[in-house]
């Protein structure tokens, strides 16, 4: 699989240029809508867990900001990504049947194209936050390397999900709606809209909830928990991610890929009759 | 012969005709197994080669496995067992314009479907024009597809797909696209196609241009390969083989149909009676004698020429050309009358029938009506099959 995929970077960037280009075509706005969206979310998300609920949010160490937007910002626009991943992943397979069942090419380059246009916007979606960091006095802009690393980390687990969801699809179209119950929660049992320390907090008023495990510790299982974690550090504190949450997010990004590709090329020669 | 272009190797391709399928997550839960499925073999051992450089033609009834076939061979399906090798570049067209984008323009499209058939950026880039050129739609190409018409939309696929310059060339039943112009630029790229010596794969139910066109052919049957070889006489044995009630006639000519109706005789007559042998420009009547058994209701006759190489040439029937008869009942005669015969000397086979006024249902056909002999009249014309008086000036 991985090496048909690199015999035919064309079709790949010809099916990532559909995506991207077929996506907004018709719109007035164009691919303006794809900073609208997390921007309507960040309005909203503000107005009810900052201005309503009071969420307290940590200052920035040692960058010194303190304001809920770009804290949000820099959980919620990976996290949109990945999302958006794993609902489109899910639908390149079924989607494209038509041309899966009369025309060979690498399957997986549906998936994966999927995931490349995705990058593209949630790229322009990163840099516009950037600039708003560095707006609010934030030393940001030095940390892009490291952001970058991060985004690609993501881009890798993302993936590999979405590799595995987008055959189970196939066979379950049940996926789709179950994974939409499924991201719901997952967002809410992710750091995005408001802070680790408040779960920290529940948590040792509990005590261990399983044996010695308490539950903060089945809380930091969560991948996506780490993933934010490594977004915020560069990003809204301007440091070093600590490295064993760095280790964990790419112990899972590699094991996501490669599960993802051992699944995909088990099935992908079936895909033609399943479909 | 010349070394296989494609080898198909005791090739078996099981279905699974899912009688409780667990499409659903509840259903797969519910019922805590798997679904209940039975194997369908949809091919079955089959075997056989495709030299290189010829027009291969796949023929069978609608699930004789044809499709699935080619399908195995375009490695879109893969087979359970057996192997398919195939030498060279290969190229399905098996549907046109799967995987345009209806929203992006006729120009992104012919990038994108290019590289989903496996050409290359700069490939696509040298032949862009050529592409464009062959489809007609040069006017539109930078309008988006969605608003092509489905001829246009299909003749812009069919033009990407055939220029991917396949030493391989797959085609399903696509030959039927666009206007009669299309069609017969079509029809000169496979020929240029065997020209340079490529290998072309065909399944289609047109009987002409498969005869036409096909040097070789498989014919299968439920899954299995009844024969392969010399497309005619295959091709004969096929057809003959799809009329289930077909029955043979006095003088051995093959005929078919329910036989309410029958064709007793068709009778080739001149001014001066009936003839054996005419010559080009003469006033011909062919009369058909019939013996309905009981009272048939606006039958319509029928009537074909073929040549004696097979080609197709010439049809005409009572519907069509407004002449209603209201009933038949017992013997009768009718006629047809041609005021000056428009066919260069050779000899044809005259086909004759008569059907329900659906033109569905059959109640005789007889292939071998007449033999119609042509000399030498006028107009004296150079060749092939047609004298239709052309004068230069």
């Amino acid at each position: 699989m991985v090496r048909e995929l690199r015999q035919s970077p064309e079709l790949l960037a010809n099916l990532t240029r559909r995506e991207v280009k077929g996506k907004y075509k018709r719109t007035v706005l164009g691919q303006l809508w794809s900073l609208v969206n997390p921007l309507a979310q960040m309005l909203i998300f503000t107005a009810v867990f900052s201005f309503v609920l009071r969420v307290p949010i940590p200052t920035g160490d040692p960058s010194g900001l303190h304001n809920f937007a770009v804290y949000l910002l820099c959980g919620l626009l990976p996290w949109g990504f990945f999302v958006n991943v794993l609902n489109g992943g899910m639908g390149s397979l079924v989607g494209n049947e038509n041309l899966i069942k009369k025309v060979a090419f690498p399957r997986a380059a549906l998936p994966l194209s999927n995931a490349l246009s995705l990058v593209f916007s949630w790229s322009i979606e990163m840099v516009v936050l950037l600039i708003a960091l560095t707006l609010l006095g934030a030393a940001s802009l030095l940390w892009t390397p490291a952001v970058v690393v991060v985004m690609a980390l993501l881009f890798l687990f993302a993936f590999g999900v979405s590799l595995m969801l987008s055959v189970a699809n196939v066979y379950f179209r049940d996926t789709q709606h179950f994974v939409g119950i499924l991201t719901q929660a997952w967002f809410y049992a992710t750091p995005i809209v408001y802070p680790t320390s408040l779960v920290l907090e529940q948590s040792d008023k509990l005590g261990p909830v399983l044996g010695s495990w308490t539950l903060y510790d089945v809380y930091r299982l969560n991948p996506m928990e780490r993933f934010v974690e490594l977004f915020r550090a560069p990003l809204y504190d301007n440091t070093w991610p600590p490295l064993d949450s760095t280790l964990y997010c790419v112990a899972w990004a590699v094991g996501s890929v490669l599960l993802g590709v051992w699944v995909f090329s088990r099935h992908e020669k079936k895909l033609a009759e399943a479909l | 012969m010349s070394e296989a272009a494609v080898t198909v190797d005791a090739v078996t391709k099981k279905f699974r005709v899912y009688h409780e399928r667990n499409q659903t997550l509840k259903a797969a839960v519910m019922r805590r197994r798997r679904s209940v499925y039975e194997d369908f073999l949809a091919l079955d051992d089959v075997g056989f080669e495709i030299p290189q450089g010829s027009t291969f033609g796949l023929v069978g009834d609608n699930g004789s496995g044809k499709s699935t076939l080619l399908k195995c061979l375009a490695r879109i399906l893969y087979p359970d067992s057996g192997h398919v090798v195939t030498r060279g570049r290969v190229a399905a067209l098996l549907e046109v314009g799967s995987g345009f984008h209806p929203e992006l323009s006729g120009r992104d499209n012919v990038y994108l479907n290019g590289s989903i058939l496996g050409m290359s950026r700069e490939e696509i880039d040298r032949k862009f024009d050529a592409i464009v050129d062959f489809s007609g739609v040069e006017q539109f190409i930078d309008q988006p597809v969605k608003n092509y018409s489905s001829g246009m939309y299909v003749r812009l696929g069919f033009s990407v797909a055939i220029h991917v310059d396949p030493e391989i060339l797959l085609v399903d039943e696509v030959l039927a696209v666009g206007d009669a112009a299309f069609q017969e630029k079509c029809t000169e790229k496979f020929v240029e196609f065997r020209r340079d010596g490529r290998t072309v794969v065909v399944v289609s139910h047109s009987m002409p241009s498969l005869r036409n066109m096909c040097d070789n052919v498989a014919w299968l049957s439920h899954g299995k390969l009844v024969e392969t070889g010399e497309a005619k006489p295959i091709l004969e044995r096929y057809l003959d083989s799809t009329r289930t009630d077909q029955r043979t006639g006095r003088d051995g000519e093959v005929r078919w149909g329910s036989g309410e109706a029958q064709i007793d005789a068709v009778e080739l007559v001149g001014p001066s009676g009936p003839a054996a042998s005419f010559r080009t420009g003469d006033e011909v009547t062919i009369r058909l004698r019939y013996t309905a058994r009981e009272r048939i209701e606006n039958p319509v006759f029928g009537l074909a020429l073929e040549s004696h190489d097979g080609v197709y040439l010439w049809a005409n029937n009572t519907r069509d050309l407004g002449h209603r008869i209201d009933a038949i009942e017992g013997s009768g005669v009718v006629e047809c009358t041609i005021p000056r015969l428009a066919l260069q000397p050779g000899t044809f086979q005259v086909m004759a029938s008569v059907v329900d006024q659906s033109t569905t249902h059959v109640y005789d056909y007889v292939r071998e009506g007449a033999r119609l002999v042509v000399d030498f009249g006028t107009p004296v014309e150079s060749g092939g099959y047609l004298a239709l008086d052309g004068r230069w000036s």
